[in-house]
């Protein structure tokens, strides 16, 4: 059994409306950054977990990411990264 | 008739549920701890608002996996009536007694104050005590109100008269302005495929006495004793 550092992104669906990546953007463009063209906020986690392989520290992740993690309804995950620690 | 009010961590509706039922309704009322596994024999189950775990992780998240929410889902599969109001409702989202969810409100802002909502079914256990078209005066309070469902799931709650509640202005309409959230078709309050749970995001038990501005919100609880006794 080994250690896995994992990290997982959360965002908004696309199509769901993000009034808070909206709200960034405008900020962002008063700024004077009118490069910006859209900005989503969602979240980061990151998190310690035990398995045999990287593989099953992901699937792991996965899991609690459709129990709790995330809402299938609005918003998507993506494993960022799986790193033995 | 007894109805049960979930107290999780961090509820704050609870007492005026309490209230409510028995001052104002007149009906017995038992909080139930959320660590509990007990449902004490009570008719009706009522998910209060407040906010449940800090709102961690997403409103109600957190507060589904609550040890008294696996005999509240029983409950609610057996027909039992389950009211979610506010913090409830995004509750009752989350444990699928409910479709859709609720997001952050459009205008960003955490908003309380007076709406109007327009009673869209009077045939529901929760609204037989009102006529459609009633007018009601209630509070909201709420940062993520904002119902939102994919659209064949809006399509259905629409078709099957499953919208209980749409918030509308001071003439009765559907108008932008007067959708304090941004939700979908001005959606208020949802009932489930099977008529026995009711999801609501004003608060009718902060309004049901003239005295607290507004007694329009004890026709749902009146409803609910009509139901339940008949």
């Amino acid at each position: 059994m080994s250690r896995f550092r994992v990290s997982v992104n959360i965002s908004p669906r696309q199509g769901i409306l993000d009034p808070q990546g909206k709200a960034v953007a405008e900020a962002l463009h008063s700024l004077e950054f009118a490069d910006v063209r859209d900005v989503r906020v969602g979240r980061f986690i990151v998190m310690q977990v035990d398995a045999a392989d990287g593989a099953t520290a992901s699937q792991r992740v996965r899991e609690m990411c459709d129990k709790l993690l995330a809402n299938p309804v609005v918003e998507d995950y993506q494993i960022a990264s799986v790193e033995e620690s | 008739m007894k109805f049960g009010i979930v107290t999780f961590p961090g509820s704050n509706c609870d007492y005026d549920a309490h209230h409510a039922v028995t001052d104002a309704l007149g009906a017995e009322a038992v909080y139930l701890w959320h660590k509990s596994h007990d449902l004490e024999g009570v008719d009706v189950v009522i998910l209060p608002g407040g906010f449940s775990y800090g709102d961690y992780l997403r409103a109600g998240a957190i507060a589904r996996f609550s040890p008294i929410m696996r005999e509240v889902v029983a409950h609610a599969r057996r027909g039992g009536p389950v009211i979610g109001i506010c913090n409830g409702f995004q509750i009752a989202c989350e444990a699928g007694l409910l479709p859709g969810a609720l997001l952050r409100n459009a205008g960003l802002q955490f908003v309380s104050e007076p709406v109007r909502l327009r009673v869209e079914n009077q045939d529901t256990m929760f609204t037989n005590r009102y006529s459609e078209g009633d007018l009601l005066r209630l509070p909201v309070a709420h940062g993520e109100g904002r119902y939102t469902a994919d659209a064949e799931t809006i399509e259905r709650l629409e078709g099957e008269g499953r919208v209980a509640f749409r918030y509308v202005n001071a003439a009765g309409e559907v108008d932008p302005a007067a959708n304090p959230n941004g939700s979908v078709n001005a959606i208020a309050g949802i009932v489930s495929a099977e008529g026995n749970v009711l999801g609501i995001m004003p608060h009718p038990e902060r309004a049901v006495d003239p005295l607290l501005g507004s007694p329009d919100g004890l026709g749902i609880f009146q409803s609910m004793m009509a139901h339940v006794s008949a």
